[in-house]
């Protein structure tokens, strides 16, 4: 049963852990929109699919946040991708199992994958 | 909305956006009375007798990007809808107290979800504020306080993954063991 006693075990075993903190301004910020919009719609999942395959490939210079409505609620789950020097990328009708491509296509090795941006749904 | 911990989800965002530095969110099952409440408190700006008035109607909304607001009005129906009620307690520079009563035995009443993964979206993207999460079924609860785990983690970042991966567990674990007690 988990307890406090076993959650000060992680503590001092993250403390431990000799790590180089990147400057979080420099991080690439992936964002879902969790507006009524956006949890309706099914953002949550999608939350937790990037927050897992982040941590899982150990990916120190990504943040994954939130953000309110973004005003395109017929495209939601929507998720932004920053990154500085970059232009924006927009992905949208954003599911959990679109979550591992975009990380390995676009977080890791740097190409968006355009057929889930919102220019492929526009043409 | 399909599930009641997205409602949860949605609603407790709202007091994140009222600066609310401590949001309390409860969940009591009473299976004898038939009743499951969620209450939803937050110590944030608070609104005016007016405005508790108007947050109910799907058109008032203080967003600029749309001109509705549908959490608090799909919260409201959700309960009503079960037979069970919904009311909203406020004061500006205090806070704001958001009840709702369902009747899990009606036809109408949405599951519940997946309430481990609202407290720990919330938690994970807002490790400015506190949340304490507290769980009562028939009389056996149990918390998961945000304050404490600060306290015990020193420093260590409560968004970090394998703490919230330690908060998800944590309460898998006491929900389970609260709803069906070791004898």
């Amino acid at each position: 049963m988990k307890s406090l006693a076993e959650l000060q075990a992680l503590r001092d075993q993250m403390k431990s852990k000799v790590g180089i903190r990147e400057d979080e301004n420099d991080n690439i910020r992936v964002v879902v929109g969790m507006a009524t919009c956006g949890i309706a719609a099914g953002a949550r999942p999608v939350l937790a699919a990037f927050t897992e395959e982040v941590a899982k490939r150990n990916l120190k210079n990504v943040t994954v946040a939130q953000t309110g409505c973004i005003g395109i609620c017929q495209y939601e789950p929507v998720v932004e991708v920053f990154e500085p020097g970059k232009e924006k990328v927009t992905y949208v009708k954003m599911t959990a199992d679109k979550v591992a491509r975009i990380v390995s296509d676009h977080l890791v090795n740097g190409s968006p994958v355009t057929e889930y941006t919102i220019g492929a749904v526009n043409k | 909305m399909q599930e009641i911990s997205l409602n949860i989800l949605d609603v407790a965002q709202n007091s994140v956006s009222a600066g609310a530095g401590l949001i309390e969110i409860g969940v009591e099952e009473d299976h004898s009375a038939d009743r499951l409440t969620v209450v939803i408190r937050d110590n944030g700006c608070g609104m005016t007798p007016e405005q508790v008035k108007k947050v109910t109607d799907p058109f008032y909304t203080t967003r600029t990007t749309r001109k509705v607001g549908l959490g608090v009005p799909l919260f409201k129906m959700a309960a009503e809808m079960t037979g069970g009620s919904f009311s909203i307690a406020s004061q500006p520079g205090v806070g704001t107290t958001v009840t709702a009563v369902f009747v899990p035995s009606h036809v109408d009443c949405m599951p519940m979800g997946d309430i481990t993964s609202t407290v720990c979206s919330l938690i994970q993207c807002n490790p400015d504020r506190d949340f304490c999460y507290t769980y009562s079924c028939d009389g056996r609860g149990f918390a998961a306080d945000t304050r404490q785990f600060r306290q015990v983690l020193e420093g260590v970042p409560l968004n970090a993954p394998e703490v919230i991966t330690f908060i998800s567990e944590f309460i898998t674990e006491n929900t389970s063991e609260v709803q069906a007690p070791h004898t």
